[in-house]
């Protein structure tokens, strides 16, 4: 029997086109989902206005205002709840579900599902910073104009970093685990990894610590961006440390199933 | 006639092998698909179907032995095989907090020219829930979804895992009426499953499947088709004596109890075993309320090769 030819395919979208889709339906899917909001946008709004207004809070803000001082760590905290915890949940379940085999193996790929990740995850900053800034503008927030772009390169160094780690966790532990290893990891480090507190009012060598961390590079570069305008060499190193080598974890680690 | 040639064949696996912890799931495993027909992969729980149809997909990289997809090696021309290429897989691969609709809607903008969505929707029946979030679809209504999904950028082969599990007798029907449209426009159709039915209705080639390896295969008819090829089905009032009633019957036919009450005699069954069994029951007093003579069928087949035990 001779085979009657299949109708010509579908043939795959311009993967442009597919990176956009792709990117459009991660954000939609955190934007939408009442915890995730929570974690991603509602958290940071109200650690703001809470260490803004609670003035029996006492900091020493070295002469800077409450709001001038905390605005670039609750960016840097923000920055961390879309590229990490909100991301290694969310593709922790996917994984689960099996919606990232599936995915992978529709024209996107696997690089569009990565692609379509991260450009989502930077979509859903957008957002938070548009927020955020708009509450902390309210409140009085005047960052120096010259670090604003700075402040950018800082956000996409952390982006990448956490992003990757968002990646080796949700792909080497169960969604259950992860769930927990996100909101407890993002908790400690908030607290005690040099974001909103800067590193150099931890206690003893919490604050060398604090300055290896992802963490504590990406609140000290916000801080440096947004106060003085200038962008820490270190920061830098240490962000790009920790993106190459949980990037290389997460290539290696990453199980599909 | 299978058309087992190389030009028509859509899959060639052989000798696949693939482990897990040093478990062979797959040992030495050969199957062709042909394009325009449909190929069932028969097997019990375990018996290494879904590891076969991943390492076609390329999720998964063989062990040992070739895998080539209408011609292609599926790991290192990926790219290349994707847009050909419709996966459903068994479980489901949709997120949960996403509208049905929205799903459908989503893999269809990774083509260039998808079927209309507003057809397969129809087709499927999946507009009573297209609004639904996937989390509160049944488990009938995920499959359908997850079949619109797999053939939706036109595939000219699609691996179906279990298309029909958890579906209701309707849909089942819409499901395999699609599948045979889908069939006689030239697509490869791949699909595994364990139940009969399904492989007796649809298929064009079964592959038998068990400890990952085929260990037969053909058309339904030729499967069940064998010199040995009808089974006395004997269903009494009361206790029946198997043991008893294997005894007159000689060692030339197998008799096999078939729950209370009931047996199954399989060899060959001719005119003078259906007298033998009937004399025999008047002898024991015993009254016959269902005695059928017939082929055998896909499933006697399977339990014949694969073992009646649990796993």
């Amino acid at each position: 029997m001779t085979s009657t030819p299949a109708d010509p395919h579908a043939g795959a979208a311009p993967a442009w086109r597919r990176v956009l889709a792709q990117t459009d339906f991660e954000a939609r899917a955190i934007l939408r989902n009442g915890e995730q909001l929570l974690v991603t946008i509602v958290v940071p709004v109200f650690a703001l206005i809470g260490l803004t207004k609670v003035t029996a809070l006492d900091v020493d803000t070295g002469g800077l205002s409450r709001i001038d001082f905390f605005t670039p760590g609750i960016l840097a905290l923000a920055v961390m709840t879309a590229s990490f915890t909100s991301q290694a949940i969310a593709s922790s379940f996917d994984r689960r579900n099996g919606v990232l085999r599936l995915l992978s193996t529709t024209p996107l790929g696997r690089g569009g599902l990565l692609a379509g990740k991260v450009v989502g995850v930077l979509v859903v900053e957008v957002v938070q910073v548009v927020v955020i800034g708009a509450v902390a503008a309210l409140l009085g927030w005047r960052p120096d104009p010259a670090g604003i772009a700075l402040a950018v390169v800082a956000v996409l160094l952390g982006t990448a970093a956490f992003t990757s780690l968002a990646l080796l966790v949700a792909g080497t532990l169960r969604a259950e685990a992860v769930l927990a290893v996100a909101n407890l990891a993002l908790l400690v480090l908030a607290v005690a990894g040099g974001v909103v507190v800067p590193a150099s009012r931890l206690p003893g060598a919490m604050e060398h610590l604090a300055l290896l961390l992802p963490s504590g590079a990406l609140g000290e570069a916000m801080r440096d961006a947004f106060q003085h305008g200038t962008l820490p060499a270190w920061s830098v190193v240490v962000l790009l440390g920790w993106t190459a080598a949980l990037g290389w974890g997460a290539s290696r680690l990453f199980r599909w199933h | 006639m299978p058309a087992s040639h190389a030009v028509d064949d859509a899959v060639e696996i052989s000798g696949l092998v693939k482990a897990y912890d040093g478990r062979r799931v797959v040992d030495g495993l050969d199957l062709r698909a042909a394009r325009g027909r449909v190929t069932a992969v028969l097997g019990p729980n375990g018996a290494g179907k879904t590891t076969t149809v991943e390492c076609c997909e390329g999720l998964r990289s063989p062990d040992g032995g070739t895998v080539r997809v209408l011609g292609l090696d599926p790991l290192t021309q990926a790219h290349d095989l994707r847009p050909r290429v419709g996966v459903m897989l068994q479980d489901g691969g949709l997120p949960t907090g996403v509208r049905a609709l929205d799903m459908l809607e989503h893999v269809a903008r990774m083509y260039a020219r998808p079927r209309e969505v507003d057809e397969l929707v129809e087709r499927l029946g999946l507009g009573s829930f297209a609004r639904t979030t996937v989390r509160r679809l049944s488990g009938g209504q995920r499959q359908r979804l997850a079949l619109a999904a797999a053939v939706v950028g036109r595939p000219e082969l699609v691996f179906l895992d279990e298309p029909s599990a958890g579906m209701d007798p309707q849909s089942r029907r819409a499901v395999w009426d699609l599948v045979r449209e889908l069939r006689d426009e030239g697509v490869a159709v791949v699909l595994t499953t364990h139940l009969m039915d399904e492989a007796e209705d649809l298929a064009d080639h079964v592959a038998v499947v068990d400890r990952g390896r085929v260990i037969a295969e053909g058309s339904v008819r030729d499967l069940v088709a064998d010199a040995e090829d009808r089974t006395l089905r004997l269903e009494v009032a009361g206790e029946l004596d198997v043991d008893g009633l294997a005894r007159a019957l000689g060692p030339e036919l197998q008799v096999r109890a078939a729950g209370a009450g009931s047996c199954t005699v399989v060899g060959t069954v001719g005119p003078t075993t259906v007298a033998a069994v009937t004399a025999w029951l008047a002898e024991h007093d015993t009254l016959a309320i269902r005695l059928t003579v017939g082929r055998r069928t896909l499933e006697d087949v399977f339990l014949d090769l694969t073992g009646r035990e649990l796993r």
